[in-house]
């Protein structure tokens, strides 16, 4: 909503400063968003008269001024205007001038190699009309002695742009803001007073609001003027519009604009002319269509409120008009709506056919009810005063009475709300001045609500208004008590931070990308999940919800590999979605490393990051986040973007749990669709929600300290075992030899090729062996010993490497 | 001289002046082994005239203890020398560079949303969560907010689905409807996440995180609302005191509603927050609407509360200096790594929230 402090003072007795006003709006919830200084881009324009105009030597249609710009000074400028002439007085906008119509900037230029010093103005490029016919011809007797003067007065008042909240209607007008700011104590709200009217005729057109379901126009008042001259508006209307960016049009449009902007009463005019047999307010049929004002044709579906005549429909009622009654320069007789339309379906139609207007933002947010006489009459005075006419009498037609909201207001819930303490006094002049009728009550407010106060329903909007109106600065602050009760984070919240930054801990720099993405990513990643879609993605390439972290992840990857980095470790841990209800969603974090291990190293041997590297990182994030290692499983079964034979899947026990992580290296195929070039990538991800929490907390996980101090012994095995046997499974067949006995098992060598038989492999091991109890003889060492080959070559057969 | 005594110096002289290890043990031998010069006095004692027996066992043993200190003292004076001789050999360029290292780093935002957690722990919130996907009802009807609402325009809305019942949550305040309803008062919650509008410029991600707060009790009201802020932003900031205005809006969840600045000014290019005379809009605030409470079945008569919603990724901006807020999302090596945070770096109480 775009005021000046001049319009304000129209409604406010004040001479507070403009810095003051300011941060007084601000105080009480109207906040300002800009102040612009209008008037100083149109100082440049000065009136000027054509000294001469002679023919431009390169160019027919084009002329040569010397134009006269004051203070003895003269100018030459190329002007295309048929009408510039010797002698004209016209308006001059010098190099720097920026023109209204096209925020263009001046400069001196050549044209057709003649150099021209600014520009003469036509009325459209000035946004005065849309007169773009040749350059304004000022009147003689009026500006001859005013050349070189500013053509536009210094206006005093800013253009102050303030960000009205939907509560709030009634500060859609200028006299609601005046209200408000009367009330907070800025200045006196000048109470405007009715003036009795003289009806000059009894003529009116016939208007009938049909009494149907869902009928969106529940109040239409009219008023027909006849014999009007509808002309350019007088100069004091024309300024007030322009004070505020709006463009005037003729005196019947701008006085209805005036109205609209001043006490927020949208008003609609008609050629009266144009009307075939009366108004009739209806709900429109489907497939009926109209030509709205701003030149589109409109296909409207069933129920939405019209204004329909003889011919059809004429409007979109407190949307937009149509251009079939549309009043314009030649109108004779005019007729004036003003009407109540309910929010809902103003809301309903608008966002059905994308219409977005004036009247239809101030009507979706209620127009007060009561105002339909009120603007009529002083529109119809208006138009009345500048284009002539005789004034018929009002006919308002309703089809449901408005009723004022009432309120019993509980004196004591201010406090309780607020946490301060106000008088009843106070309360009650703030209420007055807000608009409100207020009866005291013992504890109690009776009040009755401005009709310009939709928003105003219950007890606590009356405390918002006092609180609001008496100053948010009082609220006294009550500092927080500094006590606990409940745990801060729950064990999956726990969980979630300590993977974070587990994994950060190795290397990775975590990243945070979108939760939608580029369904032809997404593809690549999403297995056998179905596309999630978005309905009105912000763009084609993020028109999806993401099926896997790495969806994001690899692209953002490879736009670093682009940048010219090459050794990578990226992570991130957030959702990623299976289904579009809420909830069907779960948390991962997807890990990425390319590029190599060591790279240019002067002391180690580089190598590219592998899948046993990643593989690691899972399993030290894991046991760091309390799982006990020895139990996890793992098997090769893993989703279709991982290399099939270099990836795994991990599970935290053998055969009963759901999978924790994947680890491998990205399918070769993504990574030449994706055009990434890089030496190696792998990832990994842990899907968060299938880690089991322990229901133990840390302090009673720990087992209880037993420790041996008896002789540790170390044997060394070799097998020859079938290729494809899993190492996992050898391992797990020597401890469960002798759980007890056997501490740990290391293996430092597998070995394929020569000496070893096709299909074969050999896996060199170490065992740990330590006895909690006894220490342990030869004899029991070698009965160990001999027990791991029997056990090792009967279940998996395979033979000790002699 | 006696013999001994000539033994001994002759011994002594020898010793003195090698500087070999086994030219010293050769000496040992000479001297100490079986047939040595030493041992074999020794086997002499007994044939000793009795009258001479005891000092010169006597003077023997004091040779034979010189000698062995003297033995000692120099194989350790040789080893000392061969030890240094052989550290100076193995002498390397210690300035050479040390193996390969990586550095994790924790996102701004997470490190954030952890400082934020840890003070409002302090004070007995504790961390909710809701679903990415919310359904309309959550995040906007149960929110005072029904369908013909204007309020709805200031959320551009990504939807699921056509009918416009599935969309992903244009702020976090779904939540209080979730904690609400599963729970009963009293409720004093954060709940940091991700939140969805469809609006990209310079200044708008269509993806950015928010946390909610929401405090419901028997007589919770505005000025304990300004309380938690004014402590929350003093903590968050770091500073001893800033400067705080309440502004009033209008948000349809919280009656009354109010928006927050704070006080900053401009120095040497960096923003100062706490002092100066301009203002900074950082969170929107206010007594949770009775509807609201009554959509979620919590009486209106018997508690009351307020809740708040902050942009986490413009707190991370303020607080770390960072400019642009699509350069969170964008994943570039540099940006995060010169932005993010050690994940050692955890935020806490004790040991203050940032170093």
């Amino acid at each position: 909503m775009k005021i000046t402090y001049d319009w304000l003072k129209d409604h406010l007795k004040t001479n507070k400063s403009e810095k003051i006003l300011v941060d007084k709006l601000t105080d009480i919830g109207l906040e300002v968003e800009s102040i612009d200084d209008v008037s100083s881009d149109l100082d440049k324009f000065l009136v000027a008269k054509i000294l001469k105009a002679k023919k431009h030597p390169n160019a027919d249609r084009l002329k040569v001024c010397n134009v006269d710009i004051g203070n003895k000074k003269t100018c030459e400028v190329v002007c295309g205007a048929p009408n510039a002439k010797e002698g004209l007085l016209t308006i001059y906008a010098p190099p720097g001038a920026i023109i209204p119509k096209n925020n263009m900037k001046l400069s001196v230029t050549k044209i057709r190699d003649v150099t021209s010093y600014g520009m003469l103005c036509s009325e459209a490029e000035l946004n005065l009309s849309n007169e773009s016919d040749g350059i304004i011809e000022l009147k003689k007797n009026e500006f001859d002695k005013k050349v070189g003067k500013k053509y536009f007065q210094k206006k005093n008042s800013n253009l102050i742009d303030l960000s009205i909240t939907p509560n709030r209607p009634d500060c859609l007008g200028v006299r609601g803001i005046a209200r408000d700011l009367a009330a907070a104590g800025f200045g006196k709200f000048k109470i405007y007073k009715q003036k009795k009217i003289k009806f000059r005729g009894n003529k009116k057109i016939k208007v009938k609001i049909s009494k149907e379901k869902n009928q969106g126009c529940f109040a239409f008042g009219s008023c027909l003027i006849n014999n009007v001259k509808n002309i350019e508006s007088p100069k004091w209307l024309k300024d007030k519009l322009i004070s505020i960016g709006q463009k005037p049009i003729s005196a019947i449009v701008d006085v209805t604009n005036y109205i609209m902007l001043d006490q927020n009463r949208p008003l609609h005019a008609y050629d009266a002319d144009k009307i075939k047999k009366g108004i009739v307010i209806r709900n429109s049929k489907n497939g009926e269509k109209f030509k709205a004002l701003n030149n589109k044709e409109y296909k409207l579906s069933e129920g939405m409120c019209v204004i329909s005549d003889g011919n059809g429909v004429l409007g979109l009622g407190g949307i937009i008009g149509g251009t079939t009654t549309g009043t314009e320069f030649n109108t004779k007789n005019v007729l004036l709506e003003s009407a109540y339309f309910s929010p809902r379906s103003i809301r309903k139609t608008s966002k059905n056919l994308n219409i977005d207007t004036d009247a239809k933002f101030r009507f979706e947010r209620g127009i007060d009810p009561l105002s339909i006489e009120e603007g009529l009459i002083k529109a119809a005075e208006l138009i009345a005063e500048i284009c002539g006419g005789e004034i018929n009498k009002i006919d308002i037609q309703n089809i449901s009475k408005f009723k004022s909201t009432e309120i019993k207001f509980d004196i004591n819930s201010f406090q309780k709300t607020s946490g301060f303490k106000i008088s009843n006094k106070v309360m009650t002049k703030i209420l007055n001045d807000l608009g409100f009728i207020v009866k005291s009550n013992r504890n109690f407010l009776n009040l009755k609500v401005p009709s310009w106060r939709p928003d105003i329903t219950q007890e606590i909007d009356v405390i918002e208004e006092l609180m609001r109106i008496y100053g948010y600065d009082k609220i006294k602050l009550i500092d927080p008590i500094k006590d606990r009760k409940t745990p801060t984070l729950k064990k999956s919240q726990k969980l979630f931070h300590f993977l974070q930054r587990s994994v950060a801990a190795k290397g990775y720099l975590e990243a945070i990308t979108w939760s939608f993405t580029d369904s032809r990513v997404n593809d690549l990643f999403k297995s056998k999940n179905k596309n999630i879609e978005i309905v009105n993605p912000i763009s084609s390439d993020l028109n999806v919800l993401r099926n896997s972290i790495f969806s994001n992840l690899i692209f953002y990857l490879n736009k670093n590999l682009n940048r010219d980095f090459k050794d990578l470790s990226l992570f991130e841990i957030g959702p990623v979605f299976y289904g579009s209800n809420p909830g069907e969603q779960e948390t991962v974090i997807g890990g990425l490393r390319s590029g190599k291990v060591s790279r240019l190293s002067w002391i180690e041997k580089e190598r590219n990051v592998d899948i046993f590297d990643i593989k690691k990182d899972v399993f030290q994030t894991l046991v760091e986040a309390g799982y006990e290692k020895s139990k996890f499983f793992v098997d090769d079964k893993t989703p279709d973007y991982y290399h099939p034979g270099k990836s795994g899947r991990v599970f935290l026990n053998k055969g009963k749990d759901k999978v924790v992580a994947y680890f491998g290296e990205i399918h070769p195929v993504i990574i030449k669709k994706m055009n990434i070039k890089t030496e190696s990538l792998i990832g990994f991800e842990i899907f968060l929600d299938n880690l089991k929490e322990s229901k133990k907390s840390l302090k009673d996980q720990k087992n209880k300290f037993s420790i041996s101090d008896f002789q540790k012994s170390e044997r060394d095995f070799a097998f020859i075992i079938d290729k494809n046997f899993d190492t996992q499974t050898l391992i797990d067949i020597i401890f469960n030899t002798d759980r007890e006995l056997v501490k740990d098992v290391t293996i430092f060598d597998v070995y394929e090729g020569e000496k070893i038989p096709n299909g074969k492999k050999s896996i060199a091991l170490n065992v740990n062996i330590q006895s909690l109890n006894k220490p342990l003889n030869e004899a029991d060492l070698e009965k160990l010993n001999k027990l791991i080959i029997d056990n090792v070559e009967r279940k998996t057969g395979a033979k000790i490497r002699s | 001289m006696s013999y001994l005594t000539k033994i001994k110096n002759e011994f002594s002289e020898k010793i003195k002046s090698t500087t070999n290890l086994s030219e010293i043990n050769q000496f040992k031998l000479d001297l100490f082994g079986k047939e040595g010069l030493v041992s074999s006095e020794f086997k002499k004692i007994g044939s000793i005239a009795e009258s001479e027996r005891k000092k010169f066992a006597s003077d023997l043993n004091l040779i034979k203890d010189d000698l062995n200190e003297l033995l000692n003292s120099r194989i350790k004076e040789i080893e000392i020398k061969q030890i240094n001789i052989k550290l100076e050999k193995e002498k390397i360029d210690v300035t050479l560079p040390e193996r390969n290292f990586s550095r994790g780093k924790i996102h701004p935002v997470s490190q954030t949303i952890d400082e934020i957690s840890s003070i409002f722990s302090e004070i007995g919130f504790n961390v909710e969560e809701g679903p990415d996907v919310e359904n309309e009802y959550n995040n906007f009807t149960a929110l005072n907010t029904p369908d013909n609402h204007p309020a709805r325009d200031m959320h551009d809305t990504f939807y699921l689905d056509v009918k416009k019942e599935k969309l992903l949550r244009t702020h976090t305040s779904p939540v209080q409807i979730r904690t609400m309803m599963k729970g009963k008062a009293p409720f004093k919650i954060i709940a940091p996440g991700r939140t969805y509008r469809s609006d990209s410029d310079q200044t708008h991600s269509p993806m950015f995180h928010q946390v909610e707060g929401l405090h419901i009790d028997k007589n919770i009201n505005m000025g304990d609302l300004k309380g938690c802020l004014n402590y929350f932003i003093k903590e968050f900031f770091e500073v001893d005191k800033i400067k705080m205005r309440f502004r009033p809006s209008h948000f349809p969840f919280t009656e009354p509603s109010a928006e927050v600045d704070i006080g900053y000014e401009i120095k040497d290019g960096k923003i100062i927050i706490g002092e100066g005379d301009k203002w900074l809009e950082i969170l929107g605030c206010g007594m949770v609407h009775p509807n609201v409470l009554k959509n979620v079945k919590v009486d209106p008569k018997k508690y009351q509360g307020y809740a708040f919603g902050i942009g986490i990724d413009r707190l991370a901006m303020l607080k770390y200096g960072i400019n642009d807020l699509r350069s969170f999302f964008e994943c570039d090596y540099r940006w995060l790594n010169h932005f993010g945070f050690d994940p050692i770096d955890v935020p806490t109480n004790y040991r203050g929230l940032s170093r």
